[in-house]
């Protein structure tokens, strides 16, 4: 210790809880204002004596507590009524009453987090992780049989001798001088420190590997591999026709789903016509749909142009005269039956509404590459997006 | 202990208290006599309504004496006598009771012989809901809550004169052998009297929501009691506001309990959304009573939670007895939600009835007769105590 170090403060010891209470009282008295008491358990009445007011610390719990109830509301209701609905359990996209627990447990957790973390910056002055009583025999002291007041250097009444003199009087016993620590900085990246944390890190990537895809083929922990049921792929060993995987029971429709009544009716041109205007809407729709089930092999304008690039046979351009001339009928047709055992069905992928909405989309892309001279003349005074509409 | 004794004076509680209760009971009485003439069924709701509420505020007091001793809490010595003197009212429900057995075939649809004999769900359930069971089982129970309240009391009282420590020994002993037996009692009672009005639902929480409303406010009257009598100087006035503070909090935590079970019945319930169990929300949900559900959450858990919630209030006896009140009054509004939209069940249409209030008028008109005539008989602090010398020096 030299002395061209700063004093922290200044300690005082006493034997007994009424001897810290009467001193505290008259340090209060005294005056000063930055002091603090240190015991080994809490002492009922040091509050008053101390003169402190009632901790702000509640105001954070608070705060944290409220921000943490609405934030997490807020992002549940973002991701799972919002950007992603998703119908759970048949409830509405917003069921209050299911999102109350998680609420209640993050605003918990947040409140506890905060209040502990705000404590601990205020009492230990973060970023700095030591506090100058550290390590002095005065806080051995004070955590096992001896009752401690220290009056900091920080008080505007602060005098060595003085404050030496006052605790004396008062009946202190070893009386010490506290001071600051040199303000140390540390590097985050220490030798030390880096080895520790590879070996955290090859230590959770082998047990997380040796868990995942060792120990889940052993016995015990195997039971998940035997299930007593079918898979979907697997030979069935209970059915007559060996298929593990069932089929719904014949002349039954599912909900919602109108079968198609041309099956195997391969010229439907004269059948069907168009039941959907070509709104905003219903283009968006095959809009959609197109660019999803589309536009991977006859390319996103229809031109053929598409990303497989050689991989698979191409799809052919919307474009031609041949396919322009074809009926809407004709074309659902295509899309619902599949042609020339290439170009798959798209019965499972799209709704009846949806491949509908597809044509639709195909007339606009088609009219956009061919367009009549009237288009030209209208687009100056009408949306770009009506005009192509009124097709 | 002779300080404490030197110092605690008996002061006589106003007379006209006991002229309002006195009055109160007979207006009571009388109208509640007349709407059973009047229309019986209807009425016969109304009585359920107030017995649970009446239930709830007397076998609420007898679990926190019960409570205190089991824990060997010091802050509530004071306030324990208050609490026995509103325990008495459990001698008489084993009275009070009695007309509603009469009534049995108004409140419950497995009653009616030609309901069950179309359900077979009511017939598999008759094996406990069959009336010799019922009525039999329901009688033991109040009479072992009347047994424990005269054995608790007794000694509590006779301490008064003996001053013998012994007796504190004795009822923490009676006191454990009472609170396992109170837990699976108020279940049978509350399965026996509200969960039978609709026989087919089932919820296994819902003795612990009539114990979480019970403790709730076994604690209401006990703080209104208790700060109304100190602040106009019966009690001591060595309560201090740690004392207060210490009763506005189980307030507090009670509207949290409460809120807690509640919620993990109706979510449980909500999430599974199966016709037996969804039709008791269902029934509180439909038909106007979607009001009284929302009122009763908001009145139930936020208002006091929101009022409660600082340091400040729970000292501040203003607050507290508002706070009380408040919690009194929306217990019986508790007790109406959870019988009167019950009487779909049974084939009738609810609407609201005046004779509602006259069964409320006879049991607050009872609770305060039955206060009056005890703290006339008895001190209002429990002198004899070995922890009240170490309640006054209570702090937190």
């Amino acid at each position: 210790m030299n002395n061209d170090k700063k004093i922290f403060g200044i300690t005082a010891l006493f034997d007994t809880p009424n001897e810290i209470i009467k001193a505290a009282k008259k340090v209060k008295d005294a005056g000063y204002k930055y002091f603090d008491v240190n015991t080994p358990y809490p002492i009922h009445g040091m509050d008053k004596a101390m003169g402190l007011k009632s901790s702000k610390l509640g105001y954070v719990t608070l705060f944290f507590g409220f921000f943490g109830a609405s934030s997490i509301l807020f992002f549940m209701w973002w991701t799972l009524a919002v950007n992603y609905p998703l119908v759970i359990g048949g409830k509405p996209y917003f069921p209050l009453p299911a999102f109350v627990p998680i609420t209640f447990e993050f605003t918990v957790l947040n409140a506890v987090i905060s209040t502990f973390i705000a404590m601990i910056a205020v009492v230990f002055n973060m970023p700095f992780n030591a506090h100058p009583l550290h390590d002095s025999n005065y806080i051995k002291n004070v955590s096992s049989d001896k009752y401690g007041v220290v009056i900091e250097s920080e008080d505007p009444k602060f005098d060595e001798n003085n404050v030496k003199e006052f605790l004396r009087s008062l009946g202190g016993k070893s009386i010490e001088i506290i001071y600051n620590p040199e303000k140390q900085t540390f590097k985050v990246f220490q030798p030390r420190f880096v080895v520790f944390l590879i070996i955290v890190a090859i230590i959770t990537s082998l047990s997380t590997y040796v868990t995942l895809n060792k120990l889940m083929y052993m016995p015990p922990f195997d039971f998940m591999m035997n299930q007593n049921k079918g898979s979907a792929q697997a030979e069935s060993t209970f059915f007559y026709d060996k298929h593990e995987m069932r089929e719904p029971v014949k002349g039954t429709v599912a909900r919602g789903f109108i079968p198609y009544a041309f099956e195997g009716v391969v010229d439907t041109n004269e059948f069907y016509s168009n039941p959907f205007l070509p709104t905003k809407e219903n283009l968006e729709l095959g809009q959609k749909k197109f660019l999803t089930f589309c536009s991977p092999c006859h390319g996103d304008y229809a031109d053929g142009n598409s990303r497989l690039q050689g991989q698979f046979p191409p799809g052919p351009t919307l474009h031609s005269a041949r396919v322009i001339g074809f009926s809407d009928g004709k074309l659902y047709n295509i899309i619902t039956n599949g042609q020339n055992g290439i170009m798959p069905s798209y019965t499972y992928q799209t709704t009846r509404e949806e491949r509908w909405a597809i044509v639709n989309y195909i007339r606009v892309l088609q009219r956009a590459q061919n367009p009549k001279p009237s288009d030209f003349t209208e687009i100056s005074d009408t949306n770009k997006e009506s005009g192509n509409a009124s097709n | 202990m002779p300080q404490t004794e030197s110092k605690y004076v008996k002061k006589e509680l106003p007379k006209n208290l006991g002229t309002w209760g006195f009055v109160l009971l007979i207006i009571g009485v009388a109208l509640s006599a007349l709407s059973y003439a009047v229309d019986p069924a209807r009425a016969s709701f109304a009585y359920l309504t107030a017995f649970i509420f009446l239930l709830c505020i007397g076998l609420g007091s007898l679990f926190l004496v019960a409570m205190e001793y089991a824990a060997g809490a010091v802050w509530s010595v004071p306030f324990r006598r208050i609490s026995e003197m509103f325990a008495s009212s459990v001698p008489f429900l084993l009275l009070l009771i009695i007309p509603l057995f009469f009534s049995m075939h108004n409140l419950f649809i497995w009653m009616n012989p030609t309901a069950v004999a179309h359900d077979e769900t009511l017939q598999v359930r008759m094996h406990y809901l069959n009336v010799p069971f019922f009525v039999v089982r329901d009688i033991v129970i109040l009479l072992i809550w009347w047994l424990f309240y005269h054995l608790l009391i007794r000694n509590s009282r006779k301490q008064d004169s003996t001053f013998d420590q012994n007796l504190t020994t004795k009822n923490i002993k009676i006191s454990m052998a009472f609170i396992p037996i109170f837990a699976f009692t108020i279940s049978l009672i509350s399965f026996d009297w509200l969960m039978s009005m609709t026989p087919k639902w089932y919820s296994t929480i819902f003795g612990v929501y009539l114990f979480a409303d019970a403790a709730w406010v076994g604690f209401a009257v006990v703080t209104l009691t208790a700060v109304l009598l100190n602040e106009k100087g019966y009690l001591s006035s060595r309560i201090n506001k740690d004392h207060y503070y210490s009763l506005g909090t189980w307030m507090f935590a009670f509207t949290v309990f409460w809120a807690y079970i509640a919620f993990a019945q109706y979510m449980l319930q909500w999430y599974g959304n199966l016709p037996d169990e969804i039709i008791y929300f269902a029934h509180r949900w439909y038909g106007g009573w979607k009001v009284v559900s929302l009122v009763l959450v908001i009145s139930h858990f936020i208002v006091p939670f929101l009022l409660l919630i600082s340091r400040r209030s729970k000292t501040n006896p203003k607050i507290l007895i508002f706070a009380a009140v408040w919690i009194i009054a929306v217990q019986y509004l508790d007790s109406y939600w959870l019988v009167m939209p019950d009487m779909v069940n049974n084939g009738f249409t609810y609407s609201f009835s005046i004779m509602d209030f006259s069964f409320l008028i006879a049991v607050v008109g009872l609770i305060i007769v039955l206060f009056n005539l005890l703290a006339k008989k008895h001190n209002l602090l429990a002198i004899g105590d070995p922890k009240l010398k170490r309640s006054w020096e209570f702090h937190l």
